[in-house]
């Protein structure tokens, strides 16, 4: 018998006198709003920035964001100017290594959480390029805000490659004190785009 | 670079060698003192906790009682996407798959994500033996590999060394694998972390073979999950050419909704976060985006004996958070290396009786007694696991496997007992001979005049033979001259 | 009500002032508490250590004695955990439907003293005198087995001149754990000290806890360390009044 065969006839035997149905109660939560306002508190509880601004602030928003004399690289169908950003043609490990910042946009966004989550399509790029690069600058749209994580899970498309980020790259391994910064970018800045004043996601004009 | 668990002794007796080690037991305190605060805070944000516990422990159980199902169902996706799916019945095998794969691209290294499944089938060795390096990336385990040490809890495998410690590892090893660590690193963690960075990237940039475990396989997506906090995960998961997954068969989630669940309860029962700082998914083969040759391993390894056991089935809804370590008060004292095992704490004394059986090895029998069975681990648990109850249950495995041979002196002592306790006449007969007993030491102990009272009542000082376990430590009063029993007859309750 | 004492083996053969405790305490509540002598153990020290076959008719005596009763109430949370939870398995172990039925009848019944009297008789103030600074551990069982919650310090805050002092990380096991104590003795010296060491950090005079096996193995360490703190039983506190203040048994 091959090895699946007979891992499967395995299961089997093993659940053979106990199967039976399990009622799996469904998650019974409100649907609630993506709160706006906490998100931009809980992304900057990670220590990353998060800078808010109107739409027609989003491309001064981005180049205050990236440090003096960066190189800077966009993904295809980036929907903001970056002006002097190398447009992503397929660049090596070792090159993207050579850049400094990248700057992106997100699928979907998460408030309790303050997570950004990626989703690597039109103006997010290849998994690559957020991640070799030490600086990230990531749009968000306001209306692109959830509520928790169970929502953006419906929202997001599983044949897709996402990526969840939350906060730079950290780790607690030495006596378990966070330290920001290890592999990955080490600082991200969020671009918020929409009213600061709580307004529902939706009425940004 | 190849220490395994193998050979290890029994609990008690690898638990006496940590208890000792005072260096551990202050890095262990303060460790997991500070976790558990985290946990505490970000589980009581959630008010719908419980609520989600039963739902994951739910989604679970159906996974596990159809497992075959979901099994075929991730192969056929994972496949429609373009992954090469394996099967393993042993740790060999998935070894081999892996070396396999390394081979065929003419490799002598791979980057690896942090993955219990790879620690479990010793991966690293069965690769070195044939001339392949695996290059450990997160950090903790980067200064479990370069100590040449074993690792002693899920999540940081360092958690037994402090920033002093992994200073001098690092200062010692680094240059011997790669690129060496700063001339001037300091022990502050933020100059350790950096070291770890440079050593480790230029070994990202070359890779051409990535391997990694995962956290979750969605069986209807064929989609993986690795969840991970430094980077290395994408690291290893993006930039190599190949990426080689080793999953254990229980990681099974039906659909990609019900990780809803899952990723609200692991990061904040794992590091006490609301959210890890990377999860990265994929399924299968992305055209023009990371490995573009994508394999999947799917581990027994015991799993399948571990699922045929009614009690002990649940075992595999673990999702590695780690929390019952972190709450243990065994655990905190002893450190992960007693347990002997890559799964060590509450998980590991039932998961790796569960994954070998029991009845083989003392090692592996000593471990359902690794516990007071205080609970801490069951109410922290995030899938619900009854650990416990699961324990209790692997002692009577234990016991049950060693009936046929010569009794042990416990077997006797319980066989008498059990005799005392069929009935309340004999248990009377034995509680005089007791309380005569008890007399007895009074008599003695006021003899030696080392005899000390508290409560008015002598204290035994120190008993021979199996007793001393007790009174190495602690006192213990002498019976009563009367029991309670003695007392209620002759007074008739209390009331003449 | 009949009501049935179950005294426990440990507390039978070296605690006995505990169980003389809950009869003194649960008369002056107007209780006529039973103790069927046909009583022996409840058999967690056989089916907490894997021997499942020698807690047969140790579950098989309990059933026998307090067959018939309407409460069962005993000084243990750890041992009524075991009646509740743990005779069932037992039973199965067994093979005997009958045993199951009886023990399903039974296990319910069964409460731990703080359950008895907060829940059953409905009191937190029994009139209790205890002056002195106390401080409770909320031993394991009682605490994540039964689900016992805040009901022994309800209980303690009601009685006449206690003052209830927090026990630092007081959730946390003292190391006990039945065979344990033996099988791990390391491990569970190692605890009992940081639980001995919390105790004395409490400031109090008295440690108070609902389960003489793990006073047994805090006390045992705190008068080796002559640590000056005594430990009382929670019915030994309770059953105080006025005048007839207990002592507090060595354990
Ligand atoms: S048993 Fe539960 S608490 Fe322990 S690691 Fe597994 S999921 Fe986490």
């Amino acid at each position: 018998m091959s090895a699946r065969d007979e891992i499967l006839a395995a299961v089997r035997g093993a659940v053979a006198t106990a199967r039976r149905p399990v009622e799996v109660p469904p998650l019974d939560r409100p649907e609630r709003e993506g709160d706006v306002d906490l998100f931009a508190a809980r992304v900057a509880d990670y220590r990353a920035t998060v800078v808010r601004c109107p739409p027609e602030g989003v491309a001064a928003a981005i180049a205050a964001a990236l440090p003096e004399r960066a190189t800077v690289v966009v993904p295809d169908g980036m929907p903001y100017a970056v002006p002097g950003a190398v447009p992503d043609a397929g660049l090596s490990s070792a090159e993207l290594d050579a850049t400094t910042a990248v700057v992106t946009t997100a699928t979907v966004a998460i408030a309790t959480t303050g997570t950004i989550v990626l989703s690597h399509g039109a103006g997010e790029g290849r998994r690559v390029l957020t991640l070799v690069p030490d600086v990230h600058v990531c749009v968000v749209r306001a209306d692109q805000v959830v509520d928790d994580v169970p929502a953006a899970v419906r929202r997001l498309d599983p044949a897709r490659p996402t990526t969840w980020i939350s906060g730079p790259s950290a780790t607690s391994d030495i006596e378990l004190s966070r330290v920001e910064g290890v592999h990955g970018p080490r600082t991200l800045h969020v671009v918020l785009v929409g009213p600061a004043d709580g307004t529902p996601p939706g009425a940004v004009s | 670079m190849s220490r395994t668990f193998v050979g290890m002794p029994p609990f008690p007796t690898a638990a006496r060698a940590a208890l000792a080690d005072t260096q551990l037991r202050a890095n262990l305190a303060h460790a997991t003192t500070t976790i558990r605060a985290k946990r505490a805070a970000v589980v009581a944000e959630l008010d719908d906790w419980e609520a989600l516990r039963l739902r994951a422990a739910a989604i679970k159980d159906d996974v596990l009682l159809h497992l075959d199902e979901h099994l075929v169902r991730l192969e056929e996706s994972l496949t429609a996407r373009g992954a090469v799916v394996h099967w393993a019945r042993t740790a060999e095998e998935a070894s081999e798959v892996v070396a396999q794969v390394a081979r065929a691209h003419g490799v002598d290294e791979v980057v690896k994500v942090k993955s219990m499944a790879t620690q479990e089938v010793e991966l690293n060795e069965h690769l070195a033996a044939q001339g392949i390096s695996a290059w450990e990336t997160d950090l903790a385990e980067l200064i479990v590999q370069l100590g040449d040490d074993l690792p002693s809890h899920i999540l940081v495998p360092a958690i037994h060394r402090n920033r002093a410690e992994i200073r001098a590892i690092f200062e010692r090893e680094m240059a011997r694998v790669g690129r060496p660590a700063p001339a001037d690193l300091t022990d502050d963690p933020v100059r350790l972390a950096e070291a770890a960075r440079l050593h480790l990237r230029e070994k990202f940039l070359r890779a051409k073979v990535g391997v990694s475990g995962a956290n979750f396989a969605v069986a209807d997506s064929g989609t993986l999950v690795v969840v991970e906090s430094e980077g290395n995960g994408r690291m290893c998961l993006t930039l190599p050419e190949v990426l080689v997954s080793v999953v254990g068969i229980e990681k099974v989630v039906p659909t990609w909704t019900e990780l809803d669940v899952f990723l609200t309860l692991l990061p904040r029962s794992s590091t006490g976060e609301r959210m890890n700082p990377y999860t990265s998914t994929w399924s299968g083969v992305t055209p023009g985006d990371g490995p573009q040759e994508v394999h999947v391993v799917l581990l027994d390894n015991g799993r399948t004996r571990a699922l045929a056991d009614e009690v002990g089935r649940q075992a595999l809804r673990c999702i590695r958070c780690s929390a019952c370590l972190n709450v243990c008060p065994v655990y905190e004292r002893t450190g992960g290396h007693a347990y002997g095992s890559v799964y060590p704490g509450p998980i590991g004394a039932i998961l790796n009786p569960l994954l070998k059986g029991v009845g083989h090895d003392e090692q592996t029998d000593s471990l359902p007694y690794a516990s007071s069975l205080c609970g801490a681990c069951f109410e922290a648990c995030p899938v619900r696991i009854d650990i416990p109850s699961v324990l209790v249950d692997l002692r009577a495995q234990v016991v049950d496997a060693h009936r046929s041979g010569v009794p042990k002196p416990e077997a006797l002592a319980m066989r008498a007992a059990a005799a005392a306790f069929g009935s309340g006449g004999r248990l009377a007969a034995a509680e005089q001979a007791s309380g005569l007993a008890g007399r007895a030491l009074d008599a003695l102990s006021s003899l030696t005049r080392r005899g000390r009272r508290a409560g008015g009542r002598r204290l035994v000082g120190r008993l021979p033979g199996p007793g001393a376990a007790w009174t190495d430590a602690r006192d213990l009063p002498v019976p009563p001259r009367e029991s309670f029993r003695a007392w209620w007859k002759r007074t008739d309750g209390g009331t003449r | 009500m009949r009501v049935a004492l179950m005294v426990t083996c440990l507390n039978d053969a070296m605690f006995p002032d505990a169980g003389k405790a809950v009869v003194t305490l649960l008369r002056r509540l107007g209780v006529d508490v039973e103790f069927p002598a046909a009583q022996t153990c409840c058999g967690q020290p056989m089916v907490n250590t894997g021997y499942l076959d020698e807690a047969v008719p140790v579950v098989r005596s309990f059933v026998r004695a307090f067959e018939g009763y309407d409460a069962v109430v005993t000084p243990s949370g750890s041992c009524a955990g075991s009646a509740r939870h743990q005779h069932s398995i037992v039973a199965r172990r067994s093979g005997d439907p009958g045993l199951a039925t009886a023990v399903a009848e039974i296990s319910p019944r069964v409460h731990e003293l703080s359950e008895f009297l907060v829940d059953v008789l409905g009191v937190e103030d029994v009139g209790a005198s205890f002056p002195h600074a106390v401080t409770y551990h909320p031993t394991c069982h009682s605490l994540r087995m039964l689900g016992v919650g805040d009901r022994p310090e309800r209980l303690l805050r009601a009685v006449r001149g206690l003052r209830l002092l927090d026990l630092p990380r007081a959730e946390e096991c003292c190391g006990f754990g039945g065979t344990f104590a033996l099988k791990n003795a390391d491990t569970s010296v190692a605890m009992g000290a940081d639980k001995a060491r919390h105790v004395r950090e409490s400031g109090a005079e008295v440690l108070v806890a609902g389960d003489s096996s793990c006073l047994m193995h805090i006390g045992g360490l705190l008068t080796r360390q002559r640590a000056g703190v005594r430990v009382m039983h929670l019915a030994e506190v309770l059953a105080s009044t006025e005048g007839a203040t207990r002592a507090g048994a060595a354990r």
